[in-house]
């Protein structure tokens, strides 16, 4: 599992996360949630070890900053808001980097063939040849998360359950894409692994998320199941808007939620 | 089915949609053929009708030549005129070309390259600091190290900017490429006072001397030069391909490298010094030779895409291949006296990067 205690993080000389305790089992979706400014993708950056923090994170109970980069790479891997590039890569050739550690957990032999199958997993069936730079912002993002599927292909590796972190992965995809990204997380936990995601929408989280932490101010400011945490006083209070769990619009106005899909 | 899986995964690498493995190794094969053709080219030409061919073939055979005196100029000629140049033309070419791949990689941009923020001028600094103070104030240096002195400055100068840049340009472990190219260009332009400074108080002989090394030549090629910068340039050509697989990383960004499992710190120094101690020693017996590091990776990432496994040695040959046709040019364009190489390489390497900036506007991204 993945457990982190009492961290904070210091920038500059702003504090943006403070005494954050948090976990993600295996075998569940995490979803860490928050309004814009909370500190969400500093905690996934702080649990990943892309900042300085203070506070102790183990990965599989080992202490994370004494693990080699090469060492963290075959227990996690990160999917980024968003990745530029500078270089004409085809999108095959990006995909390829994730098996770039050689610890896949494929089976030998297969690793030649993961990129096409990956893309097949994110729905880019066919993408393989075309240049990264040509794609929308949306179709990146799946070309990433590609990547990083490549990266740890078996959820478990050698009895360790290896985790996914993902940071608003779904926030430039439409609807049909959104359910396939969410749907591969899920996947990936219910095979053993482990998924930690960054999320906006409620809907989707309480569908798919085993555990909520909630950021507010830098804090945690709850955690539990979605039917725990998503309340109306919990979302009035950190996201400063007044909303009602479960109302539905009134008359004629149509709503779709995730969980209507087929 | 048995049959079908023991076939596929050779039949799919190879066929695999947007994978230019294949044509890069292609493309190598014929930039190797196409150096052994330079190499050929340069041994037989020259302002002299000395016969490469004749002495080579003598060599092999043993045979004793009819015109022992003729021979004998003709051997001198090709053994310690030729060779050493061409030698050098090879080591200059693939270490410039090479250096350009691996600093566009370092700070993920096309257009970074030695000569332009300013490695090659802090070597040209330490370099002609050795010239001109070799045997005043640099006194000591010069008697410790001996005939190194020229290479290890120009070395410690490349790397002395190099660090600086680096230094100023990453803040809170993020390198900025604007700043980057902006400290690049105040940094050139202070080692080229200071080195102002120091031809300033270079008597007419060193003058002379500087002038030319300035822009640029293989002309001073001898064999104990080549001696002294192989060495440094070999290691760096060896080394730098270990540094592919992570700079292909380094594409994605620092922090995605580092997830991805590249130690990126240590790529990031490796790569540092080996760039510099390759620029240096290069500009320490060849002056500055411009545009084959930015002009060599941008040809062959058109051709074979920007996959550094391929793209470092495929650079390695065009640089080297280039460098020797531009010399040729230089030899025999205004025969028998010669052009500084810098001229040749610049007058076609200029227009062609503002070629690259006309129609590539889209992929130089700031």
């Amino acid at each position: 599992m993945i457990e982190a205690h009492d961290i904070s993080v210091t920038i500059g000389d702003k504090r943006i996360l403070s005494h954050v305790d948090f976990a993600a089992l295996p075998g569940e979706v995490t979803a860490i949630v928050g309004p814009n400014g909370s500190g969400k993708t500093t905690l996934l950056k702080a649990l990943t070890g892309e900042l300085a923090y203070t506070g102790i994170v183990t990965l599989n109970g080992r202490n994370l900053s004494t693990m080699k980069p090469v060492e963290a790479a075959t227990h996690r891997a990160v999917l980024p808001q968003s990745t530029t590039l500078s270089f004409p890569f085809t999108v095959y050739e990006i995909v390829r980097l994730g098996l770039i550690g050689g610890c896949s957990g494929a089976l030998p032999g297969e690793d030649a063939r993961l990129p096409e199958r990956a893309l097949a997993r994110v729905d880019l069936d066919g993408f393989a040849g075309r240049f990264y730079q040509g794609l929308s912002g949306g179709e990146q993002q799946r070309v990433q998360l590609a990547r990083v599927l490549c990266q740890v292909w078996a959820p478990v590796l050698e009895g360790r359950p290896r985790y996914l972190f993902l940071d608003e992965p779904v926030s430039s995809l439409d609807v049909k894409h959104q359910l396939v990204i969410m749907n591969i997380a899920r996947d990936f936990a219910r095979r053993g692994g482990g998924a930690v995601a960054i999320l906006h929408d409620f809907n989707l989280t309480a569908m798919y998320a085993d555990r909520i932490f909630v950021l507010h101010r830098g804090q945690l400011a709850a955690a539990g199941s979605p039917a725990e945490v998503l309340k109306d006083e919990l979302i009035e209070k950190v996201f400063d808007c007044r909303l009602k769990v479960g109302a539905l619009p009134a008359g004629s106005v149509p709503f779709v939620l995730p969980q209507s899909a087929a | 089915m048995a049959e079908q899986s023991i076939a596929a995964p050779a039949v799919r690498a190879m066929a695999a949609d947007g994978d230019r493995s294949a044509r890069a190794r292609a493309v190598i094969l014929l930039l190797s053929l196409a150096l052994v053709l330079s190499i050929f080219l340069s041994l037989t030409s020259g302002a002299s009708d000395a016969s490469a061919v004749r002495v080579l073939r003598d060599w092999l055979t043993g045979a004793v030549p009819a015109d022992a005196a003729l021979a004998t100029r003709d051997r001198l000629i090709v053994y310690d005129i030729r060779m050493p140049r061409v030698l050098l033309g090879v080591l200059i070419g693939a270490a410039l070309a090479v250096s350009g791949a691996v600093m566009q990689g370092l700070f993920r941009n096309p257009l970074a390259d030695p000569g332009l923020i300013g490695v090659s001028a802090g070597s040209s600094l330490g370099a002609v600091a050795v010239v001109v103070l070799g045997t005043t104030w640099l006194a000591p240096v010069t008697l410790a190290v001996g005939t190194l002195a020229l290479p290890l400055a120009a070395f410690f100068g490349g790397l002395t900017v190099t660090f600086l840049l680096y230094v100023i340009a990453t803040r809170q472990g993020r390198m900025s490429v604007a700043t980057m190219l902006l400290a690049g260009l105040a940094i050139a332009a202070l080692a080229m006072a200071l080195t102002g400074v120091l031809i300033f108080m270079a008597d007419d002989r060193q003058l002379r001397d500087l002038t030319f090394w300035q822009l640029g030549s293989l002309a001073g090629a001898t064999w104990p030069k080549i001696g002294a910068v192989a060495p440094v340039i070999v290691l760096a050509l060896v080394t730098m391909p270990f540094l592919s697989r992570g700079l292909n990383a380094l594409a994605l960004g620092e922090a995605t490298a580092g997830h991805l499992g590249i130690p990126v710190q240590r790529l990031k120094y490796t790569a540092i010094v080996g760039v510099s101690a390759a620029v240096g020693a290069s500009v320490a017996v060849s002056g500055g030779i411009g545009f084959i590091g930015i002009v060599v990776p941008h040809l062959l990432r058109l051709a074979i895409g920007p996959d550094n496994r391929y793209l470092l040695p495929a650079s390695a040959l065009l640089g080297a291949t280039l460098l020797l046709l531009a010399d040729a040019v230089a030899r025999t364009i205004v025969a028998p006296a010669e052009l500084p190489i810098g001229i040749v390489t610049a007058v076609a390497g200029a227009p062609f990067f503002l070629w690259i900036l006309l129609c590539k506007r889209g992929i130089v991204d700031l």
